[in-house]
């Protein structure tokens, strides 16, 4: 998303901006057509890419969609169930049957209690936000060590880069594991000075990625994080 | 007709009016937006002696649940105005004034968010005036409008609060107090200044057509002026660096 056009002069429009012709585009998220002009329905940036226009928004709330790898909090726990928070409008809910581990009825929180940190999967949201989270997949896990960074649903990207560019030169620098979920919450695991590295380093690629050049604030990072060695 | 006081004078000899402004002049107006730490979003505006601090939570689920709608969120507004806004101090807490200005607060709103992108969800929306002068309720959708953009909440265009009126038998722009109080009309609306609709009207007193389209004329004028401020605190606050 973002990364694309990382130090680039982008344009900041308003709701209900005209920000161009319509012709020949399509309308991304955040513009709608509207008398062959493209009309902003958000702040943020406008991106235009492969005859799309869009806005990448400044503030936006996560919006969870089917096959989304979450981090989530437990947020309630029933005889058969789990509320998860998934930094989201609406709780997301965890079945025991959806659980990785065989769980008897009423005995839901021997396994996950209230505050535990899990990475999930949305198996399912449908047109009234209910949300169904499932933990039968390959590494979804309950996560007992480690630190949750929350940042801007908008700017997970960055984070994350072109196939997963940045992510690895991240985990890479700091030799720690990192989990970015989509719903905004990155879940980082190593040594301190790694984990107190990466939290740094994510939150100056979300803060400050859409006007300074990405490469260039890695390796300012990483030479930094050497200079610290 | 309002008021009832005929005998006040609010014009002067010299044709302006009594803090000096022209018909269709506008107070100043000064607009800060992301003030609120605290809120998704959030703006205060400074418009005469108004002050006013709009601050917006949400989307978030819709409770109690019997207020949730399945194919769109509702907007929540709370208008409120502090006890020491105006010179006599005003008992704490909600009032019939206050209950009828957060529904038409929330029915403009409503108008042009894109509701229906977030079902069963609430956008809470607080306005709480903290200085008071005239026209309020235009200070307080032109604070809600800002803060709403500046939360991310989709939006089909900002939307500005202003008000014209009549004293004297003379339309003028942006009512003070004493225009207010012994004017003979009133005229908030709500105007989307991009396309041009209107997306409240409400009237107090009598105008002719002539002088409602007159009206009409000083606050789309108004309502662009006001929208550039709108815009420009926006810019303010995220192209220098945030975001």
């Amino acid at each position: 998303m973002s990364q694309g056009q990382s130090g680039a002069e982008q344009r900041l429009v308003t709701p209900g901006m005209a920000v161009g012709p319509s012709t020949g585009k399509r309308a991304g998220s955040g513009v709608v057509a509207a008398n062959d002009t493209f009309i902003a329905t958000q702040l943020g940036w406008l991106r235009e890419r492969n005859s799309t226009v869009s806005v990448d928004p400044i503030n936006a709330a996560y919006m969870p969609r089917s096959g989304d790898l979450v981090v989530a909090t437990v947020a309630e726990v029933r005889n058969n169930l789990w509320f998860m928070n998934i930094n989201g409008s609406f709780q997301g809910l965890l079945p025991m049957s959806l659980a990785p581990w065989k769980v008897e009825f009423g005995a839901a929180r021997q396994h996950m209690d209230v505050g535990d940190v899990v990475l999930a999967r949305v198996q399912e949201v449908d047109e009234c936000h209910n949300v169904v989270l499932t933990m039968k997949g390959v590494g979804l896990r309950r996560l007992n060590q480690g630190a949750v960074e929350t940042l801007p649903v908008q700017h997970i990207d960055r984070i994350r880069g072109e196939n997963n560019e940045n992510l690895q030169r991240l985990r890479e620098a700091c030799d720690s594991r990192i989990m970015v979920g989509d719903n905004g919450r990155v879940w980082i695991d190593g040594s301190l000075a790694g984990i107190r590295w990466a939290r740094k380093a994510v939150h100056a690629l979300a803060s400050t990625g859409h006007r300074t050049d990405i490469n260039e604030l890695l390796t300012t990072l990483e030479n930094e994080l050497k200079g610290d060695a | 007709m309002m008021g009832g006081y005929g005998d006040v004078q609010l014009l002067r000899d010299d044709g302006l009016r009594l803090d000096g402004r022209k018909i269709d002049e506008m107070r100043p107006v000064s607009i800060e937006a992301g003030v609120l730490p605290a809120a998704d979003g959030s703006a205060m505006v400074t418009h005469g002696l108004n002050v006013a601090v709009a601050a917006v939570y949400g989307p978030m689920e819709a409770h109690p649940r019997k207020i949730q709608r399945q194919d769109r969120a509702v907007i929540d507004v709370r208008y409120n105005m502090a006890p020491f806004s105006t010179s006599d101090r005003i008992r704490p807490g909600f009032n019939r004034r206050s209950r009828e200005i957060s529904k038409v607060t929330a029915e403009a709103l409503e108008s042009v968010v894109l509701v229906e992108r977030y079902p069963r969800s609430k956008i809470r929306v607080e306005i709480e005036i903290l200085a008071a002068e005239a026209g309020t309720r235009c200070v307080g959708i032109t604070a809600a409008a800002v803060a709403l953009a500046d939360a991310g909440i989709p939006m089909r265009d900002l939307i500005v609060g202003v008000a014209s009126g009549k004293v004297e038998d003379t339309v003028v722009l942006d009512l003070d107090k004493a225009e207010d109080n012994y004017g003979q009309a009133d005229l908030p609306v709500g105007i989307l200044p991009n396309t041009g609709e209107i997306a409240f009207l409400q009237m107090d007193g009598d105008l002719s057509p002539d002088e409602f389209n007159l009206a009409m004329e000083y606050n789309f004028k108004a309502a662009k002026e006001i929208h550039e401020i709108m815009v420009d605190a926006l810019r303010r606050r995220y192209e220098g660096g945030e975001a």
